[in-house]
């Protein structure tokens, strides 16, 4: 406790001084009051007790985990538990029921969106975009252009497997690269890229020879691109004479892609997202608005 | 207090008189009048309002609640008889709060501190704990007897004491109960107190306005009204000269004088004050001031002086309301040989009343024509627009759709916008295509993706406004919103 006992008395308060003294001035010892004092020895005392029942010191390799056992990690376990205990009859009537009947069913198709955006936020928004909008070589999701198809069964397959992925089922089919492989001459190449431009009735080069394109086409590409470029869903091949470019339809572009290929990878997600989580994602991709 | 000191009286710091001023007890003496019996009234009436007014039902049709009066937070709403309103509409308490504090405004400028004289909870609560106090322990003088006795306590004070803060506790405790009964089905709520089954927070909530009843109204008392409630600090920029407040009629009073004296100066002729100094005023305030001092910030203006003074002037033979409702022009005037004058109707009071009226008529206006259908539109941020794959133009929106009334309803959406454009509702396959229709289930709101496509050679603009609206098609109610249409 304080010591208020000095010597000295100061004559004018009739107070004890500290002793210290500044150019005669001397300080009157004004201890703190006894209750706060008290408390202070009490948040002492209870300080002590909190060490011994609560995870208080670091050790080694752990810490002391107190008498009371308390775990803030035990207690996110027991709050995730009772969120899944929640969520998990509405989980499990999203897996038992099909695309289609998710689609249909008001309750269902509200909370395969919600958990579809999230899923999505968390996994295909680095690519795609948060809404889906997509970029350069990452297709936007929202349009009615698919490369591999746009109904909810092609959309899930997709998510499930990716695309030349690695996957056991994943889509395979890549656009070859018809200038580094020496397949076609460098001409050859600027002629048939003016050919695809015109397909989706966009303007060519003055001296361009739609003939001649069109024979360089229908040797090399209609095997996948189809009859007038009509694209191919089983081969991921482009429908060419449409509005949408997933790389872009400029003349250069075009040239690098006939030159170099083109062979984007999207990862399968099966094994990683469990397979509510995966039907979800595609009723919300679904729905954005492009789906067939 | 502080008292003045001279500072070279001061011989050491402790001489300056503290800052604290420890209570005086007050023991306000009962006395009956007019304005006690206004009191009681009053003090009935508002504490039956808050006592029974979970209990009164309103029937609005199953599966909505039956209780006139609720507010319902996990379900976000609030139910007041016929009104029905949601958390956006928060605006009317706004309002409602307005015309409560011009209201306090206009009784301050009429009639002083009415509400802190009769209405106010503080009041109330007090003044039924002190007529418990008095039930239990007597009057003025007898608790006054006791509490100064120094003999041990006997059995008998003892169980007074006990019985007393039981009844108190136990008022407490029912205005803690009445609370919670505000905000869940009254008759449920009270089965569940009785078997000890009602949620935990209940209980906490019981037990925290437990404690400030009993706190305020059984231990503080006028200590609330004195230090700590704004009010009497924020009334005193509110009034003027004419406002009537409870005064002592000083022309009349002064100068004091016993009522045998008072006899003989008027026998000769002269002035004699009717004041006979007897304390009764002092007696019976239940803060424990004298009147006679004039205006003072303790004053809560209850009037129950004036029924103390007129009682003694009714025994003594002079005219009553020697304390009464008035104001220093009045008292001046009258010390003047000129007739008093009352203004009620003045240009402070006028405008008082006139915010009342038109915040009140608002409020009335949009709570009569409030629309119980309603719609929220949300343009997509990302991607704003879509090119299709044959060049048209899509834009989507997520829709929330409100409705408000105790009934399903079929709505029909619209959009008008760009031309030729086609709107398509995300899972919903309308039988009439070019314009979707679903139900939005009562009492709630229904959120949709909305897709609106323009053709590619319909060439919009880079932003064209566009307007949607939903028709109820049973009744032709009509809610309509604003957004935009972009091209990409």
């Amino acid at each position: 406790m304080m010591n208020d006992h000095h010597d000295e008395i100061d004559s004018v308060s009739g107070r004890s001084t500290t002793g210290h003294e500044w150019d005669g001035i001397k300080e009157l010892n004004t201890p703190l009051p006894r209750w706060w004092v008290i408390t202070f020895y009490l948040t002492i005392v209870w300080a002590i007790g909190y060490w011994i029942v609560y995870p208080a010191w670091p050790l080694i390799s752990s810490n002391t985990t107190g008498l009371f056992g308390y775990s803030i990690r035990a207690d996110v376990a027991v709050e995730l538990a009772k969120l899944e205990k929640i969520r998990g009859a509405k989980m499990v009537a999203l897996g038992a029921a099909s695309l289609a009947e998710i689609e249909k069913d008001p309750g269902l198709l509200a909370l395969a969106r919600a958990k579809g955006k999230t899923v999505f936020g968390d996994n295909c928004a680095p690519c795609h975009g948060s809404g889906g909008a997509g970029a350069k070589g990452y297709p936007n999701l929202n349009d009615d252009d698919w490369l591999w198809g746009g109904t909810l069964d092609q959309i899930m397959q997709t998510i499930q497997f990716g695309a030349r992925s690695g996957n056991a089922k994943t889509h395979e089919g890549q656009m070859l690269a018809f200038g580094k492989d020496g397949v076609l001459k460098p001409d050859e190449i600027v002629t048939v890229a003016n050919y695809v431009r015109s397909l989706s009735e966009l303007p060519t080069r003055k001296n361009y020879d739609g003939a001649k394109g069109e024979k360089i086409f229908a040797e090399n590409c209609v095997g996948c691109h189809g009859d007038g470029g009509k694209g191919n869903q089983e081969l991921g091949a482009p429908n060419l004479t449409d509005k949408i470019w997933l790389y872009g339809s400029d003349e250069a572009i075009l040239i690098e892609t006939i030159s170099q290929g083109r062979a984007g990878v999207m990862p399968a997600w099966e094994g990683r997202l469990d397979p509510a989580t995966i039907k979800a994602m595609a009723v919300y991709v679904h729905s954005l608005g492009g789906g067939k | 207090m502080n008292k003045t000191v001279n500072p070279n009286e001061l011989t050491s710091d402790d001489d300056l008189a503290p800052l604290y001023a420890a209570r005086k007890t007050v023991y306000p003496q009962s006395v009956s009048g007019a304005f006690r019996r206004i009191k009681w009234g009053l003090m009935a009436f508002c504490l039956a309002v808050y006592y029974f007014l979970p209990f009164v039902r309103w029937n609005r049709g199953l599966g909505a609640p039956s209780q006139a009066v609720l507010i319902d937070l996990p379900n976000s709403r609030f139910y007041f008889f016929f009104i029905e309103l949601w958390p956006q509409e928060v605006y009317y308490f706004t309002g409602l709060l307005i015309v409560a504090a011009v209201a306090l405004f206009l009784m301050n400028s009429v009639g002083g501190r009415i509400w802190c004289g009769y209405l106010c909870p503080q009041t109330v609560w007090s003044d039924l704990f002190y007529a418990v106090e008095r039930l239990i322990e007597g009057d003025r003088r007898e608790r006054m007897k006791k509490d100064a006795s120094s003999d041990p306590m006997k059995l008998e004070r003892i169980s007074e004491i006990v019985l007393k803060h039981s009844i108190w506790l136990m008022i407490a405790w029912w205005t803690g109960g009445a609370w919670v009964l505000y905000f869940n089905d009254a008759p449920t709520l009270v089965k569940q107190f009785v078997t000890f089954q009602a949620p935990m927070i209940a209980y906490i909530w019981i037990g925290i306005l437990t404690a400030t009843t009993y706190v305020l109204a059984g231990c503080m008392r006028e200590q609330v009204c004195t230090y700590m409630c704004p009010w009497p600090r924020i009334q005193a920029a509110l009034t003027d000269e004419w406002a009537l407040n409870v005064a002592y009629r000083y022309d009349r009073g002064e100068k004091r004088t016993s009522v045998k004296k008072a006899a003989e100066l008027r026998a000769l002729g002269e002035h004699a004050g009717d004041c006979v100094d007897c304390y009764q005023c002092v007696a019976v305030c239940p803060t424990g001031i004298d009147i006679r001092n004039g205006p003072q910030l303790e004053c809560i203006q209850c009037g129950l002086c004036i029924d103390a003074c007129d009682n003694v002037m009714t025994k003594i033979g002079r005219p009553k309301r020697l304390i009464g409702y008035d104001n220093d022009i009045n008292i001046q005037r009258r010390q003047d040989g000129k007739a008093p004058i009352y203004r009620i109707v003045r240009a402070r009071t006028i405008a008082y009343s006139a915010i009342i009226a038109a915040v009140g008529g608002i409020m009335l206006y949009v709570l009569a024509t409030r629309s119980l259908l309603d719609l929220n539109v949300l343009h997509d941020r990302n991607p704003v627009a879509v090119r299709l794959s044959d060049g048209s133009i899509r834009n989507a929106y997520t829709v929330r759709l409100l409705n408000k009334s105790g009934y399903d309803r079929v709505i029909a959406i619209d959009a008008d916008g760009p031309v030729n454009a086609t709107i398509h509702i995300v899972g919903v396959d309308s039988v009439t295509p070019d314009r979707p229709m679903i139900v939005i289930p009562r009492d709630s709101t229904s959120e949709l993706r909305l897709l609106v496509t323009a053709p590619a050679d319909s060439n919009p603009e880079k932003s064209i406004p566009v307007r949607f609206h939903v028709t109820d098609i049973g009744l032709g109610e009509i809610a309509t919103t604003t957004d935009n249409f972009v091209a990409p």
